[in-house]
């Protein structure tokens, strides 16, 4: 059975289902939705268990010729850098679904958009064929416009453009750089496995590295090509933001993991100061932000962009550490950020505001949602038996060899993490009770299964970190065969 | 003097001249239409011209006009049914006074 | 034992993850578990204790997660240092935890903050075992969780939160350089192991600046966890939460995390002198310094705040002449008669409904145990021979002099006067003189902050029906506590009173020598000891002038000296400088680039759209509509292309 392409195509083919579904009831598609994303989840762990952790190349790798003629073909697979992105994908899918209960605006397109959009992520996580990936990296653009655009907040539109925008002229981009590299060698090919470990002139690379790289730096986010995250993320709803902060930010340091790395090394090693030198400048410059946002969103949002200023950080020290370090960040980041966003979403649906100032002492009201926030508010400033302090330590331990000052500077961030993150919940829950939420009712049981079910993955992550690191060094491991040291 | 390739080129040239000329001078719907049928027979008089004088053995110029003389009232009647109702709408067939392409 | 000695932490966590999980509603339960949970360890941690003196020493290193080759290390090392470690954590903390039953009776949050209390043992348990630099970050950091969670115990206080806040944020900027410190030592020796670590540094295989760098980075850490100035500042807002927190807070876990980190690092420290006199010298710096501002503070919890950060002072002074076995005495000590006087402290706010000393007096008469055990408390802290303190002081102060630090010495002994002096303040204050309360106003909204919150803990409830239980006699007159608190009182009295001497002198230091074998015991010097003595005097003496006959008044002292007694109460404004630093620096900062992100960066953003947009309007123009036109257009355009092509080259 070819699981990788069940995995990728389940949920497209559940949207198709759903768009023929004659039902009106939200309820029906919401329910559907649930179970093609829960099943896809349930496929994603057998995928899990099924890896070979002990072998070090492409396993489930499927190939379909598509157009011989240019060398394109249907090529997927999975190795240790990708196999947790596919699960953190379907289990964040699977949350998002969930936190959509309350959808009742056009359920339909609403929910096969979010399938759609489920399919582009995982296609891009498992293509091995960079036209392949290309594809499903724009094939992820429609339904993202769609939904920030219908669904989305009073400036929906204007975040929509901006996000589709900013994407796209990432990805002309990326295109082009792909081309140059199909282009550069024979025979031509996209197959990413071919293209490893070919000999490119380093002007060549250096090219490609800008022109690929800009695409990831606007994914990432990375400064000063961020402004489109904190708009995409306070018009967006729930179940997008959990999935545009959780897993498609990743896309951009799994690209310069996956692409930019192993296919062009010497400009990688070429671009690692300036890229440390961002990393730095994302770190600090996103913990500034929050402290200044009273917004949820914002201040979530912003959070995102200095946890994945780690990323670059252990990207950029070109160490298996840093490397190994910056994907269970990554992976960690999926995880709390989308608990994060969840939470926003349940206290905005409930509250309907998510300005920050208005609340407090709400503990008294919604004891619950206390307890969860605060972990997730723990988890996210890094406190250790969470995954967050796993990821962000491992990242400190790698790149600190290399970059010591850099290192060292962006350490603060862990410190401002813990003053944003505890001045957001002590302003919220704690305190007297502002007697305008007099009669807020708690969170629902359903709202607090997804909540629940992604602390429990943090602190498993957390306290017992190789379930994540074994199968991720050996992507990593294999990396450092290609970089020769 | 015998005829050669040159006088049949010319001759061609000369045709599709007009024809340009005609199509973007004039005003009348009608007139642009009949100026372009003009470089379409200039295109025909070419074809036919290289087809005696380059490649007697084959008949792919000769079939070449064919095509295009089909293709050309083909086209006339689509453009001509465009208007009659372009007409009916405007009661003119003045492109000047039409420009439904402006952005 | 020791072979198994992880199971001492893990006894208390068990007990927190049952009360999480089966005693959230359940009071008695909770303590009973609670209690079975460090009692079992603190047993665990005597046998312990024994197989060591026996002579065992175990460390067991495992890997928690590997990445290619980097192996994360976790483990447990049972040497003396940790052994004598376990006991004084457990003891301490299984003394607090059967006194908060009484303290904390009828609280909302009461299993909650047994199940605290418990985490709190084993983060601090787990920082004592550990073997690895990784390992002791980990908990450390834990240990910083709990204490936020337990000081943010009455959390609808706003203060309560606001210090919670601030003693996890104060302690983590340190926690920063211990960070940093880690990664050094790890690029320079490639383990997280301790052991691993120190013979490399015995080999001399670090550069000794670098080295001395990292130390002092690591010092950062205990700079914060143990309250050292300019890191202080946590410890007095601690106060917010529950006494018998703070009491565990200032004995025997969070505050003493940061010596015992030193101590545990004394080799590594041994291998940079001038990190070692650092530490020596920002630690009898804190030790003046905090006993300035605990000379004038009115809140009897404060007083012991202070007290305790210049004890802290004392420990990392005699560290830092290169004593272990001085420092982790005065600790050992420390941990016992500071118990005692937090406890006692909060048998008298339990009592007396107040933590002002200003409305206190007369108490001893209401509250005789507990004005005997705080007397025992107090002048062990003032180090009068033959009390606890006096033996554990007199040896750092003797180290220092060995250690050819006469400054060091006298700006301790001066401190010395002043802590006798501060304690004994506190003591008449409370206990002595006429009574400053009544019966009927013993309860008055001003006087009863611990109390308040009492209330504030009321969990969804009205806020005076839950906390009844409390105020209901806290509005009576001042009484003594029931007796499961007065018990341990009593029980911590004995140490309190008697510890230095039976482990120091009467046994040859023993305790010295069970930590620092190699360490050359300092012969007794009469001298020396008089000269602490006579400073633990003169301090009880003025304060007995002073408060007890009233033959100097403080008040016209402090209006005579009032610039310097204003520093004092205003804590030198310290707290002043990190809130101009944090609210007008750090968030002037942010808002400001808040305004650069939206203002600039995205205003290219939008200039960008902006301008591609009036480029479009521009260029729209020559969309005319005129057909005519387009066809000159194109027919110049084939013209044009031609004419290249035929002249163009070849």
């Amino acid at each position: 059975m070819p699981l990788l392409s069940a995995i990728i195509f389940l949920p497209a083919l559940a949207a198709l289902v759903l768009a023929l579904l004659p039902a009106r009831d939200p309820r029906t598609f919401r329910n559907a939705a649930a179970a093609a994303t829960g099943m896809t989840f349930l496929l994603s762990l057998w995928l899990f268990a099924q890896f070979d952790v002990n072998n070090p190349s492409l396993q489930f790798v499927e190939r379909v010729p598509w157009v011989p003629a240019i060398g394109f073909a249907y090529l997927v697979g999975v190795d240790g850098l990708s196999l947790p992105f596919v699960v953190l994908t379907a289990l964040l899918s699977f949350c998002a679904v969930l936190g959509s209960w309350r959808v009742t605006l056009r359920p339909k397109e609403y929910f096969v958009l979010l399938l759609i959009l489920e399919t582009g992520i995982t296609g891009v996580f498992g293509a091995q064929d960079l036209a392949l990936f290309f594809l499903f990296w724009e094939v992820e653009l429609a339904p993202m416009f769609l939904l920030i655009g219908i669904w989305g907040g009073p400036r929906r539109e204007y975040a929509a453009i901006k996000f589709v925008l900013y994407t796209l002229a990432g990805s002309a981009a990326m295109l082009v750089g792909i081309l140059v590299l199909y282009f550069a060698g024979e025979p031509r090919t996209f197959a990413w496995s071919e293209l490893v470990g070919r000999q490119i002139a380093f002007e060549v690379q250096l090219v490609v590295f800008v022109l690929i790289f800009f695409a990831f730096v606007v994914k990432l986010p990375g400064f000063p090509f961020h402004t489109w995250l904190p708009d995409a993320h306070v018009e967006a709803p729930t179940a997008v933001s959990v999935l545009l902060a959780g897993v498609l930010l990743k896309m951009g340091g799994y690209g310069i993991r996956r692409l930019l790395l192993p296919l062009v090394p010497e400009a990688m090693r070429f671009f690692a100061p300036a890229l440390a030198l961002l990393a730095v400048v994302n770190v600090l410059y996103g913990a500034l932000l929050c402290l200044a946002q009273s917004d949820m969103k914002k201040l979530v949002a912003y959070s995102s962009i200095s946890h994945m200023g780690y990323v670059l950080l252990g990207i950029a020290a070109l160490t298996t550490v840093g490397l190994g370090g910056a994907v269970l960040q990554m992976v960690s980041h999926g995880f709390i950020t989308g608990l994060l966003f969840l939470l926003v979403g349940v206290l905005y649906d409930h509250a309907h505001t998510r300005d920050v100032g208005r609340f407090g002492g709400l503990v008294h009201r919604t004891p619950a949602l206390a307890v969860v926030t605060s972990l997730a508010a723990l988890a996210a400033l890094g406190l250790p038996g969470m995954s967050g302090f796993v990821a962000e330590y491992t990242v400190f331990v790698g790149s600190f060899a290399t970059f010591p000052w850099h290192t060292a500077v962006s350490t603060v961030g862990v410190l401002l993490a813990a003053g944003y993150m505890l001045w957001m919940t002590e302003r919220i829950f704690f305190g007297p009770l502002n007697p305008e939420w007099h009669d807020l009712d708690d969170a629902h049981r359903y709202e607090l299964v997804p909540l629940w079910g992604l602390i429990g993955v943090i602190l498993l992550v957390g306290l017992y970190p190789p379930v994540v690191t074994d199968v991720i060094d050996l992507g990593v491991g294999a990396l450092t065969r290609w970089l020769g040291g | 003097m015998e005829l050669r390739l040159e006088h049949v080129l010319v001759l061609s040239a000369l045709l599709f001249a007009i024809g340009v000329y005609g199509a973007l001078s004039r005003r009348n719907a009608v007139a642009i239409l009949l100026a372009i049928e003009v470089m379409f027979n200039a295109v025909n008089v070419a074809f036919v011209g290289f087809a005696r004088f380059v490649g007697p053995e084959h008949l792919a110029g000769q079939v070449f006009a064919i095509f295009v003389i089909t293709v050309a009232a083909a086209e006339a009647a689509l453009a001509l049914a465009i208007v009659m109702m372009l007409y009916r709408q405007r009661r003119s067939v003045n492109v000047e006074e039409i420009n439904l392409l402006r952005w | 034992m020791v072979e198994v000695a992880w199971i001492i932490p893990a006894l208390p966590l068990a007990t927190f993850l049952l009360i999480v999980a089966v005693a959230r509603s359940a009071p008695r339960l909770a303590h009973a578990l609670a209690i079975a949970g460090v009692g079992a360890a603190c047993l665990a941690s005597v046998a312990v204790l024994a197989e060591v003196v026996g002579g065992a020493h175990v460390e067991r290193i495992m890997a928690w997660f590997r990445i290619g080759q980097t192996v994360f290390t976790v483990g447990w090392v049972v040497d003396p240092l940790s052994a004598a470690m376990l006991v004084i954590v457990t003891t301490v903390s299984l003394a607090v935890h059967v006194y908060s039953v009484g303290y904390m009776h009828g609280d909302a949050g009461y299993a909650r903050y047994f199940a605290f209390l418990n985490l709190f043992t084993v983060a601090m348990l787990g920082i004592v075992l550990a073997p690895t630099l990784l390992q002791l970050f980990v908990f450390w950091e834990l240990v910083g969780l709990c204490s936020y969670l337990l000081i943010g115990h009455w959390y609808r206080k706003p203060e309560a939160a606001a210090a919670a806040k601030k003693a996890f944020l104060v302690t983590r900027l340190g926690d920063l350089g211990f960070l940093v410190g880690i990664l050094m030592l790890w690029t320079a020796t490639g383990t997280f192991v301790l052991a691993e670590i120190e013979a490399k540094v015995a080999q001399h295989a670090l550069a000794p600046g670098f080295l001395t760098l990292a130390m002092l980075l690591l010092f950062c850490g205990a700079i914060g966890k143990s309250a050292q100035f300019p890191l202080h500042v946590w410890l007095p807002d601690a106060m917010e939460g529950p006494t018998p927190v703070s009491a565990l807070i200032h004995a025997a876990t969070m505050v003493a995390a940061g010596v015992y980190m030193v101590a545990r690092l004394f080799p590594l420290f041994e291998g940079a002198p001038t990190a070692l006199l650092v530490v020596a010298y920002v630690g009898i710096f804190t030790a003046f310094f905090a006993a300035t501002m605990g000379l004038v503070a009115h809140d009897v919890k404060r007083v012991l705040a202070y007290s305790t950060i210049s004890q802290l002072g004392y420990m990392m002074a005699g560290l830092g002449v290169g004593s272990l076995a001085a420092g982790m005495f005065h600790l050992f000590t420390h941990a016992y008669f500071k118990a005692l006087l937090f406890l006692a402290a909060g048998s008298i706010i339990h009592g007396a409904a107040t933590q002002d000393l200003r409305e206190m007096g007369g108490l001893r008469r209401v509250m005789p145990i507990t004005a005997i055990t705080f007397a025992v408390g107090g002048l062990a802290l003032a180090g009068v021979p033959p009390f606890s303190g006096f033996f554990s002081k007199d040896e750092i102060l003797a180290s220092a002099l060995h250690a050819g630090q006469p400054v060091l010495f006298a700006v301790g002994l001066a401190t010395a006067v002043m802590t006798a002096f501060y304690v004994s303040r506190a003591r008449l204050l409370a206990f002595w003189g006429a009574p400053r309360w009544s019966a009927s106003a013993a309860g008055s909204p001003g006087g009863s902050r611990d109390h308040a919150g009492h209330g504030g803990s009321a969990d969804g409830h009205d806020a005076h029906a839950a906390g009844a239980p409390h105020d209901a006699h806290g509005h009576g007159a001042p009484h003594e506590s029931p007796p499961v608190m007065t018990a341990v009182l009593v029980a911590l009295g004995i140490p309190a009173a008697l510890g230095g001497l039976l482990l120091g002198p009467a046994s040859g230091n023993w305790f010295a020598h069970f930590l620092a074998p190699l360490e050359k015991p300092l012969p007794f010097d009469l001298g020396l000891a008089a000269s602490g003595t006579a400073a633990a005097l003169l301090g009880l003496g003025l304060a007995w002038l002073m408060y007890g006959a009233r033959v100097i008044s403080p008040e016209a002292l402090a209006a005579r000296l009032r610039p310097l007694y204003v520093a004092c109460f205003r804590k030198w404004w310290v707290d002043e400088l990190y809130g101009f630093i944090a609210a007008r620096t750090l968030l002037g900062l942010a808002r400001a680039l808040a305004w650069f992100d939206l203002e600039v960066v995205d205003g290219v953003v939008n200039a960008v759209g902006a301008a591609t947009r009036a480029l479009g309007r521009g260029v729209r123009r020559l969309q005319s509509g005129q057909l005519p036109a387009y066809g000159l257009a194109i027919y110049a355009g084939v013209v044009v292309i031609a004419a290249l092509v035929m002249l163009g080259p070849r």
